[in-house]
């Protein structure tokens, strides 16, 4: 690839992602008063969550099936309030035991 | 809470990012050295740009010499969702939290680095660089692994690891959906949105990106109008300049 195509494409790419980021963190530095605004805000980052994780995580893995089952261990060792780390490294080691199994029933 | 335990607290929150970064990165190192990219060039883009649905689209259009300015619209479209993130995060950082570390910490504002900041009362910037230092390192040392040593890594644990990042959402969003009618609703219309744009012909072909953005929006502007949150306590009611957005 030619090296001034590279470079003119990174400065795009990663020029205009730290604007974006760097722009409003660094413009709003007071406490907004506007009450639907606060609430928006509030409500945003589990919206975002949710958008990437329905039904993202179906297709996360190598089966739907495995997918669902690491949804279904994360979800309940949330609700038991469990660290991020162990959540993750469970619903990881589910959707490996229950593949080993589809492995071995010829389901995948 | 002291900076050090603040650091150690953002470091330890960071591994299960950095784990779940691993292997996406892996996944962008693969992809970038087929579409013709020497490793040091992917690994360049991963170091400088830090976002993974902005960078595989990315890749993808270089393919394409002179395509600026539709690679800089894709950017934008994509990525929109960051400049609401740094909004939310701006509301919630500490004081000492000044222009400077603004300017230079906003480049770590991922949804994953973002999401878990959000959980925090009061975000420190010790406790922002402990948790953004992990998901770094894997976000480079994974797409430097994918680049160089291809498909090494065996199917099934890259899909084992595939979930890391989803079962941490789960874990952030889950807890504060007990007994919280208002972030069930916003919740529930998100995964009905995300889902309405991933399996409808048509809405489909919508960039995946730009999808997050417009479920994300969507969900939580009705939420907010159906639930506001409480007025805060307002100890300066005298200052009558501070109400600015």
């Amino acid at each position: 690839m030619n090296m001034t195509h590279f470079l003119c494409s990174l400065l795009v790419i990663a020029g205009t992602t730290f604007l974006i980021r760097m722009i409003p963190f660094v413009l709003v530095r007071k406490k907004i008063k506007n009450r639907w605004i606060r609430s928006f805000l509030t409500y945003i980052p589990y919206a975002v969550l949710t958008a990437m994780t329905v039904p993202a995580i179906f297709f996360a893995t190598s089966s739907v099936i495995s997918g669902f089952t690491g949804l279904v261990t994360a979800v309940i060792l949330a609700l038991s309030k469990k660290s991020l780390t162990v959540v993750a490294a469970c619903s990881c080691l589910v959707v490996l035991v229950t593949e080993l199994i589809l492995k071995a029933t010829g389901l995948l | 809470m002291s900076t050090q335990s603040d650091f150690r607290r953002g470091l330890a929150a960071g591994i299960p990012i950095g784990l779940g970064y691993l292997s996406v990165s892996f996944t962008f190192g693969i992809l970038a050295v087929m579409y013709g990219l020497h490793w040091w060039q992917a690994v360049l883009i991963s170091m400088l740009t830090v976002t993974s649905a902005g960078q595989f689209s990315g890749i993808d259009q270089m393919r394409v010499p002179g395509q600026y300015l539709p690679m800089l619209i894709a950017q934008l479209t994509i990525n929109v969702r960051y400049s609401f993130m740094s909004v939310s995060l701006s509301q919630k950082v500490s004081r000492h939290f000044g222009p400077l570390s603004r300017f230079f910490l906003s480049f770590f504002v991922t949804d994953e680095i973002f999401a878990v900041a959000s959980g925090e009362k009061e975000v420190s910037r010790s406790f922002f660089m402990g948790l953004a230092l992990i998901p770094y390192l894997g976000w480079s040392l994974g797409t430097l692994l994918g680049a160089l040593l291809g498909n090494v890594l065996p199917d099934f644990i890259l899909s084992a690891l595939g979930i890391a990042i989803y079962g941490m959402f789960v874990a952030i969003v889950v807890p504060e959906l007990k007994g919280n009618t208002s972030h069930m609703v916003v919740v529930f219309l998100a995964a009905l949105l995300s889902c309405l744009f991933y399996f409808v012909p048509v809405l489909n072909k919508i960039p995946g990106g730009i999808v997050i953005s417009i479920c994300a929006v969507t969900a939580a502007a009705v939420g907010a109008f159906l639930f506001p949150v409480p007025d805060e306590e307002e100890p300066e009611a005298f200052e009558k300049e501070g109400n600015a957005l």
